[in-house]
């Protein structure tokens, strides 16, 4: 997809995720479902069927007990860039539901467009997408705590994170209104990043060197997931412990990660 | 007319042809595709003003600040916030899904009245009015029949005034029966006074840390204030603190160590009395605190350790070397700032004593107490109210033993002993309970000796703000409006170093017919009459505030926190002067002090040990698991109704089952059909299950899923303390 609008700056929003700092609390995914009015259902134990934009993985190393280790992988969107804006989801829409919007770098998803055939869930690598099976049903008078900048999914559409995009709109807005030019790095934040309770995510603009995940992006013990797929995803790990960054790709058992 | 074959197709040929040629199908697809896109019955959530509202969070003893997002009249989300020098910014899980507790279904709407069998759930509404004048009358016929003593209750509150409040109510009616859930918190303050002397909470500079030594302490699992928690291991992490943790199970604070020691459950308090018996051996103790500010070092403590805790010995019965306790040892005598704490799990149950005085005695040994990254003795300064005036009746009722044992005055309570006693009918008999801010009908271990023991009380109240177990067993519900509708002062902030006073406000109007409980009893003591209106003279709740906070109730309605960030602990020849720093508790039998408490049931018909661990996606005190919390549980803790028991590999294969295989864990206490996880994360012969789960009272949400493994515990009393010290029971795993 070609950059139409190269006349203004290209942003590159995306996530840094410290996963030694990560204490596979859950509060990013809550934090993720109160923002984005994810629904939930009596039973949410088929984790198939369970939507959740942000979803915490517990990986283990795989040793039996007492050399066991775990480590939380906390996964949104990737926001896979691919090559010029060709993501595997936006790629395979034909709908054009989803799109790559090359001045942010983030895949949108539109629901009103979607019609469900759910191929994008199926290009999806990384299981970050999910089909409302269902209708949304909130409690009696549980519809008040609804966020009225992100509108309840329905039936039948495919839905997943938007690095909260409504606050980059907001933000925007703003600082359309404060008569800024730019909107600054704490202006727009991801609900996620805001809530987590350690400090483990950092969420930017990757091609702003003054944004924090410029910097961190290049930490030698970053890596990002299922890389030799070639999704050019936007969203970073890092781990000093070597099993993990082996657990981010599908590596052979005598293969090492480059770094 | 014939109608022939030729006829007949020819005629549906023209039909076809009509209608395709007529717009019927092309507006039949535009409805299709409009009445698939429309869909009314998905709220459209309205739009509004919107800002943002302080307070401050009390649905654990965290303390954390928050800032609720609202659209008009709206609360739409709960965040952190970000000046609060707790949690800066920082939230819980639990603390995000409050709003499904404002708003949620379980929820009681205004005051009911039992009128079928308890716990059948038939309630009539009847108005506050009444529910006042019903439990007034009770409590004024059980004070004119000359037996107060025998009305009790039961708080969870995390209000420090409403506490107080309810300690004065005992005091002007004559009760000495009023119990407060006791936490870690609790336990450290009875070993801060017995070694320390005097009271005083105590505070964790975790923040200046050097080395951290978790004795079972989930730190990052809930431990104290969740989110500070969080927030220090992340400096811990940048600045290459080491963190050990000691625990049979690779939890998340075990996940996150640099060194996971899996111990035998229970022996924390041996390994830990190990570590002091090679700091003494090797003189490794810092000697000009121990030397000039402590005793009984050199002719009590040192001579248990060094006789009873050899590392060898002590391998033995914790399951860890002697190698990996020596160097332990040394590695935290030598350590920069060192730094050792306990409190299992969440620290919502006490715990036994011998391993708050091993892990205290730890701490003296490397001259940590009131020093930069250490253990601090804090104290939040309030004016004290005028005293009460009891009456003769008030003063016969006073006269009474306390039900748990405990010799008044008491700042600590037992309800697991009062249960006990309640249960037995051994003692008199109690008239009247009013719970507060509590459940403990699902809280407390073994759940069945508290239904016992509720049988036989006639006229429970509780003033829950939701249908919880208790509630649903109770005889009268006065809906008490939940934490973002009322105001309520909280003191202290769990394991913080810092004097730290806030005030909640309300977030929005209530919504349903609620009354605050403080309200509510200050309405009760005046029916009442006599000494009890007299103590309990206040307008309302607010000018109770007004009177316990002083000149800081109009100042904290606006910061909602104060802190005292510039806060130095005591310097040593200040604490120490008058009373030195004990090695032993005072006033306990050397012997005494360090005995661990047993497992209770026999390891031959119950070969596995069960124990209960806490985790940051399941809430399980008064507050129910909210449905996003639920939603974000693993599926190797709850599959649809089924909870989950973890073992180990090894564990299942010797007993012959494999993952998923449903089985039943049975205890001296109890059975439950479970099914079996395997997690390699487990000490072999230890069974695991989270708290939390198995209500049977809320919602499509909660109740019903999985089992309350506090069913399954027993109540074991601490020898010392009395507290609840049961940290695991004996059990077996069967095919089912």
């Amino acid at each position: 997809m070609k950059n139409e609008h190269s006349h203004q700056t290209t942003k590159k929003f995306g996530m840094v995720i410290n996963l030694d700092l990560c204490t596979g609390c859950g509060s990013c995914m809550v934090a993720c479902m109160a923002e984005n009015n994810v629904p939930f259902k009596p039973d949410e134990t088929d984790k198939l069927k369970s939507i959740t934009w942000m979803r915490v993985y517990r990986l283990t190393n795989g040793k039996p007990f007492p050399e066991t280790d775990v480590c939380y992988l906390p996964r949104p969107c990737q926001h896979c860039e691919g090559h010029d804006g060709h993501s595997p989801c936006v790629s395979v829409c034909p709908a054009t539901a989803t799109d790559y919007d090359s001045l942010t770098g983030i895949v949108s998803q539109i629901y009103t467009r979607c019609f469900g055939c759910r191929y994008c869930m199926a290009a999806c690598p990384y299981h970050a997408r999910y089909f409302n099976w269902y209708d949304p049903v909130w409690p009696d008078g549980m519809e008040k705590y609804l966020n009225p900048n992100v509108s309840p999914r329905m039936r039948g559409v495919v839905e997943k994170c938007s690095f909260c995009y409504h606050r980059y709109q907001a933000a925007k807005d703003r600082a359309y209104v404060e008569g800024q030019r730019d909107i600054a790095e704490e202006d727009y934040q991801t609900a996620c990043t805001q809530a987590c309770p350690a400090g483990a995510i950092t969420f930017g603009d990757l091609n702003n060197p003054d944004h924090a995940v410029y910097k961190l992006k290049q930490d030698p013990r970053a890596f990002r997931l299922l890389e030799r797929l070639g999704t050019n995803t936007k969203v970073y790990y890092i781990s000093s412990k070597d099993w993990v960054r082996k657990a981010g790709d599908n590596y052979l058992p005598d293969e090492r990660p480059k770094k | 007319m014939k109608i022939d074959r030729r006829c007949f197709l020819s005629l549906a040929v023209g039909a076809g042809a009509g209608i395709a040629l007529s717009p019927l199908p092309w507006k039949l697809t535009d409805d299709l595709s409009i009445w698939s896109q429309n869909w009314p019955w998905t709220p459209v959530p309205k739009r509004g003003e919107a800002k943002t509202v302080n307070s401050v969070c009390t649905l654990c003893p965290g303390g954390c600040g928050i800032s609720v997002r609202k659209i008009d009249e709206r609360a739409v989300k709960i965040e952190g916030m970000k000046t609060h020098p707790v949690n800066q910014g920082g939230i819980c899980a639990l603390g995000l899904s409050g709003l499904q507790l404002l708003y949620g279904p379980t929820r009681v709407k205004g005051p009911l009245k039992r009128v079928g069998e308890r716990g059948k759930g038939q309630w009539m509404p009847i108005s506050w009015d009444e529910a006042i004048r019903e439990v007034t009358d009770k409590l004024t016929g059980i004070r004119k029949a000359g037996r107060p003593q025998s009305v009790a209750w039961i708080s969870g509150a995390a209000s420090n005034t409403l506490n107080q409040m309810l300690d004065r109510f005992s005091q002007a009616y004559g009760t000495p029966n009023g119990m407060r859930l006791p936490t870690l918190e609790d336990a450290y303050g009875l070993s801060v006074s017995l070694m320390n002397g005097g009271n005083a909470r105590i505070g964790f500079d975790f923040e200046h840390a050097g080395y951290v030594l978790s004795l079972g302490a989930g730190l990052l699992d809930g431990w104290g204030s969740p989110v500070r928690m969080f927030k220090a291991n992340t400096l811990w992490k940048t600045a290459g603190v080491k963190l050990v943790h000691v625990e049979p199970r690779l939890s998340r604070t075990a996940a996150k160590a640099d060194t996971w020691i899996s111990v035998n459950p229970g022996t924390e308090a041996a390994l830990a009395l190990a570590m002091a018996h090679v700091i003494l051996k090797e003189s490794l103790y810092k000697a000009d605190f121990v030397e000039s500010y402590t005793e009984k070092l050199m002719d009590g403590f040192r001579n248990i350790v060094l006789a009873d805790f050899a590392p060898e010995a002590v391998a033995k019965v914790t399951g860890v070397d002697a190698a990996t306790i020596t160097m332990l040892a040394r590695e935290f005598a030598k350590a920069k700032r060192p730094i050792a704490v306990c409190g299992r799990g969440q620290g919502t149950l006490p715990g036994s004593l011998d391993l708050f005085f091993a892990t205290h005695a730890l701490n003296a040994l490397v001259g940590n107490i009131n020093q930069p990254g250490g253990v601090w003795l804090v104290r939040e300064e309030l004016p004290s109210w005028p005293d009460v005036q009891p009456d003769s009746v008030a003063k016969a009722g006073l006269g009474y033993p306390r039900l748990d044992g405990i010799q008044t005055p008491a700042r600590i309570s037992l309800p697991n002993r009062f249960i006990q006693a309640v249960a037995s009918g051994k003692d008199y008999p109690v008239e009247a309970l009013l719970v507060i801010e509590s459940n403990p009908l699902y809280t407390l271990n073994d759940t069945a000796m508290v239904r016992q023991a509720f049988s036989k009380i006639p006229f429970i109240v509780s003033f829950s703000s939701f249908m919880d177990d208790t509630a649903a067993w109770s005889d009268l519900i006065l809906p008490n409006p939940v934490y973002l509708e009322r105001t309520d002062d909280v003191v202290g902030v769990s394991g913080f170093p810092y004097p730290t006073i806030a005030l909640s406000q309300p977030i929005v109007k209530p919504q349903c017919n609620t009354r605050p409980v403080g309200d509510v009893l200050l309405q009760i003591a005046k029916g009442l009459g006599d000494s009890v209106a007299a103590a309990l003279a206040w307008k309302d709740f607010n000018a109770c505030l007004e009177a316990s906070l002083g000149e800081r109730f109009k100042s904290l309605r606006k910061s909602v926190v104060w802190v005292d960030k510039a806060y130095k602990p005591a310097a040593w020849d200040e604490v120490f002067a008058a009373e030195r720093f004990s090695f032993l508790p005072n006033g306990i039998a050397a012997d005494a002090a360090f005995k661990p408490v047993g497992i209770p049931g026999d390891a031959g018909g119950f070969p596995l040990i069960l124990m209960a661990y806490d985790t940051m996606r399941l809430s399980n005190g008064y507050i129910g698991n909210p449905p996003f919390l639920t939603k974000i549980l693993e599926d190797t803790v709850l599959k649809q109704t089924d909870g989950l028991i973890e073992i180990n590999p090894k564990t299942a294969k010797s007993l012959g089952f494999d993952e998923g295989d449903r089985a039943q864990i049975e205890t001296p206490k109890g059975k439950a059909f479970v099914k079996v996880h395997l997690d390699d994360g487990i000490l072999p012969g230890v069974a695991a299950m989270p708290r939390g789960l198995g209500h049977e009272a809320y919602d499509a949400y909660l109740a019903g899923k999985g089992i309350n493994v506090n069913n399954l515990m027993a109540s074991v009393n601490d020898p010392v303390s009395g507290f609840e010290a049961a940290w695991g029971i004996r059990a077996k795993l069967s095919k089912a």
